[in-house]
C-alpha cells in the first residue's frame, strides 16, 4: 500500500525538522566532514583532484551519526504509545518499517548532498574524474543506508533512545571493522579459513573502499541492498514481537 | 450482521492469562460498556479488536471482516482511542490530523470535509496550530477522539475517552459519543459506573478476563438489570461490588427470584 508508506515517509521526514535537531546534526555532520577531509584527509597537501580524503572517513562519521538519526524511529513511538495508533491504522507493517526508514535514509541523502562545496572546490581547482566522485556519493548513501537499517531495527528493540543509540554503534561498528586486522588477527588463528572469509566479507570498509576508489562491483551493490532488506525484515519482526511490552 | 462479532477471546502473556474466553456481539446503534476493576482485560480485548495484538485464540470479525485474515480491510472500519490518547507530540493537531488522513486514503473534497467536520464537532479550531505536547490533558483527549471519528467509521472503540476530563469535558464528550451512537457500533471502556449509565444502551463487567456479567437499563429510566440483579439509578455500584468482588450492600441490590 504505497498510500501509507508515503504518509508515514513524509511525516518522519518532517519530523526531523520540527525540532532544531536536524540543523545540528547537519551542521555537526558538514563541520565533522570539513575537519576530516581538509586536517586530518590533507586534502590540499595531497595535491591531488580527487575526493578519496573526504570519502574515506565517511564510515567512521555514520558509525556515530547514523544511530543518532535512526534511534528516534521506533524507541519513540513505543515510549509515546503512539505505536497502537500506528499499528492500528489500515496500512500494512512492513509499509510503516519501509517509509520509516526511507525517511531516515532521505535525511541522510539530504544532509550528504549539502558536503557539495567540496566537491566544488576539487572540481574548480582540478579536473577530478568525476564518474569516480558520483560513485563514491553513491557508495556513501548505499553505505549510510546499511547502517540505518540496522539501527532502526535496533531502535524498535526498546523503548529507551539512549540505549538505541549505544547498541546502534556497536553493532555497527563490528559490521564496519570485521574485514580488519581488528577482528581478523583475532579469530584468524583459530577459526576455520571459510568462516574467517565470510565475516571479513561482512565488512563495510573494504567494499565502501573499493566503491571509493570507483570500481562498481555488482556484488558490493548487491551486498548492501540485500543486508538493508535483511534488516528490514528483523525490524518487522521485532515491532511484532515486542509491540505488547 | 452484527457489526462486531467476537468468540471465545484468550489472549495470554506467558503464564498469566489477560483475557479467558470472552465473546459477545455488538449491533449497530448500541454503545457498549466495558466495565471492570484495572487490569481487568477491558483494554488488552480493545487491542485485540483493533488488531494490536493477536489474541491466543478466538475469533474477531468486525463489519464482516476477520481481523487476522482481512486486517486492513477490518482497520480500515474502525475508530480507535488507544488508553491515554497517544499522539504524535511534536506536531500540531492539524499536522497530525493530516497525517492521518493521508494513511487513511482521504484525498479530495472528502478529505476536506471530513476533516472540518471532525475539527468542529470535537471542537479543535482554537488548538490547531498549537504543538500536541502543549496542549492541556482535556485537548489531547479530544486531539484522540477526532482522530479516532475522522473518517467516520461504522466501529468506535474507545478506551476511557473521559478519564483525566473535567466535569464539562466529560459531559461535552458523552454527548459526541451520544450524537455518533444510532449509526455506528461502539464500544467504551471505563471504571466510572455513572458513565455506563450516562452513554451506554448495555454493559459489560469484565474481572480477571472474564464477562461476569450482561447488563441493560431498564425501561423509563428505572435503573439497570445484569443477569438477576437489578439496580436503582444512581445504585450500579452495588451491583459492580456484588459481581466483581461477591460483596455489596445487598440492601441496594435487588435480587430478582429465578
Amino acid at each position: 500500500m504505497i498510500t501509507g508508506t508515503v504518509a508515514i515517509f513524509r511525516r518522519e521526514l518532517a519530523g526531523y525538522f520540527a525540532t532544531p535537531v536536524a540543523f545540528v546534526f547537519i551542521i555537526i555532520f558538514l563541520l565533522l566532514n570539513g575537519i576530516f577531509t581538509f586536517y586530518v584527509g590533507g586534502f590540499f597537501e595531497r595535491g591531488q583532484a580527487d575526493l578519496r580524503p573526504f570519502f574515506v572517513f565517511h564510515p567512521w562519521l555514520y558509525l556515530l551519526l547514523m544511530p543518532a538519526i535512526a534511534m528516534r524511529l521506533w524507541a519513540e513511538e513505543r515510549r509515546s504509545g503512539s505505536i497502537e495508533l500506528l499499528l492500528t491504522l489500515p496500512v500494512g507493517l512492513f509499509d510503516v518499517v519501509v517509509g520509516k526508514f526511507l525517511a531516515a535514509w532521505c535525511f541522510t541523502a539530504i544532509a550528504l548532498a549539502l558536503t557539495f562545496p567540496i566537491w566544488l572546490t576539487v572540481s574548480l581547482l582540478g579536473h577530478p574524474d568525476q564518474g569516480v566522485i558520483l560513485a563514491g556519493y553513491l557508495g556513501s548513501l548505499l553505505m549510510a543506508g546499511g547502517y540505518l537499517a540496522i539501527c532502526a531495527c535496533l531502535s524498535a528493540a526498546t523503548r529507551n533512545q539512549v540505549i538505541a543509540f549505544v547498541v546502534g554503534v556497536i553493532v555497527c561498528l563490528l559490521f564496519t571493522v570485521s574485514g580488519t586486522p581488528i577482528v581478523l588477527d583475532l579469530i584468524s588463528s583459530w577459526a576455520p579459513h571459510a568462516l574467517v572469509e565470510t565475516i571479513a566479507s561482512f565488512s563495510f570498509l573494504t567494499r565502501f573502499e573499493s566503491i571509493v576508489q570507483g570500481v562498481i562491483d555488482v556484488r558490493d551493490l548487491i551486498y548492501f541492498a540485500s543486508l538493508i532488506a535483511f534488516w528490514l525484515f528483523a525490524n518487522a519482526v521485532v515491532v511484532e514481537l515486542r509491540k505488547a511490552g | 450482521m452484527a457489526m462486531i462479532e467476537i468468540e471465545r477471546l484468550v489472549k495470554r502473556f506467558g503464564a498469566f492469562t489477560a483475557v479467558d474466553g470472552v465473546g459477545f456481539s455488538v449491533e449497530r446503534g448500541t454503545v457498549l460498556g466495558f466495565l471492570g476493576p484495572n487490569g481487568a482485560g477491558k483494554s488488552t480485548t480493545m487491542k485485540m479488536i483493533t488488531g494490536f495484538l493477536p489474541p491466543t485464540s478466538g475469533r474477531i470479525a468486525v463489519s464482516g471482516f476477520d481481523i487476522a485474515e482481512q486486517p486492513l480491510s477490518a482497520k480500515r472500519c474502525i475508530g480507535y482511542l488507544p488508553e491515554g490518547a497517544p499522539a504524535y507530540a511534536d506536531m500540531t493537531p492539524r499536522a497530525f490530523l493530516d497525517f492521518i488522513a493521508d494513511v487513511r486514503g482521504l484525498t479530495g473534497a472528502d478529505r476536506q470535509r471530513k476533516l472540518d467536520e471532525a475539527i468542529a464537532r470535537i471542537d479543535l479550531e482554537p488548538v490547531l496550530e498549537q504543538p500536541i505536547d502543549t496542549l492541556s490533558k482535556g485537548f489531547k483527549r479530544r486531539v484522540g477522539l477526532a482522530q479516532a471519528i475522522l473518517h467516520d467509521p461504522e466501529v468506535l472503540i474507545l478506551d476511557e475517552p473521559t478519564d483525566g476530563l473535567d466535569p464539562n469535558q466529560k459531559h461535552a464528550v458523552r454527548t459526541l459519543i451520544k450524537g455518533m451512537a444510532a449509526t455506528k457500533a461502539i464500544i467504551i471502556s471505563t471504571h466510572i459506573l455513572e458513565e455506563v449509565e450516562a452513554v451506554c444502551t448495555r454493559s459489560l463487567i469484565i474481572a480477571r478476563g472474564k464477562v461476569l456479567a450482561e447488563g441493560e437499563p431498564l425501561p423509563d429510566a428505572a435503573g439497570w438489570r445484569f443477569g438477576t440483579l437489578e439496580a436503582a439509578p444512581g445504585r450500579l455500584d452495588a451491583v459492580f461490588r456484588q459481581i466483581t468482588t461477591g460483596q455489596g450492600a445487598s440492601d441496594q441490590v435487588t435480587e430478582l427470584a429465578a
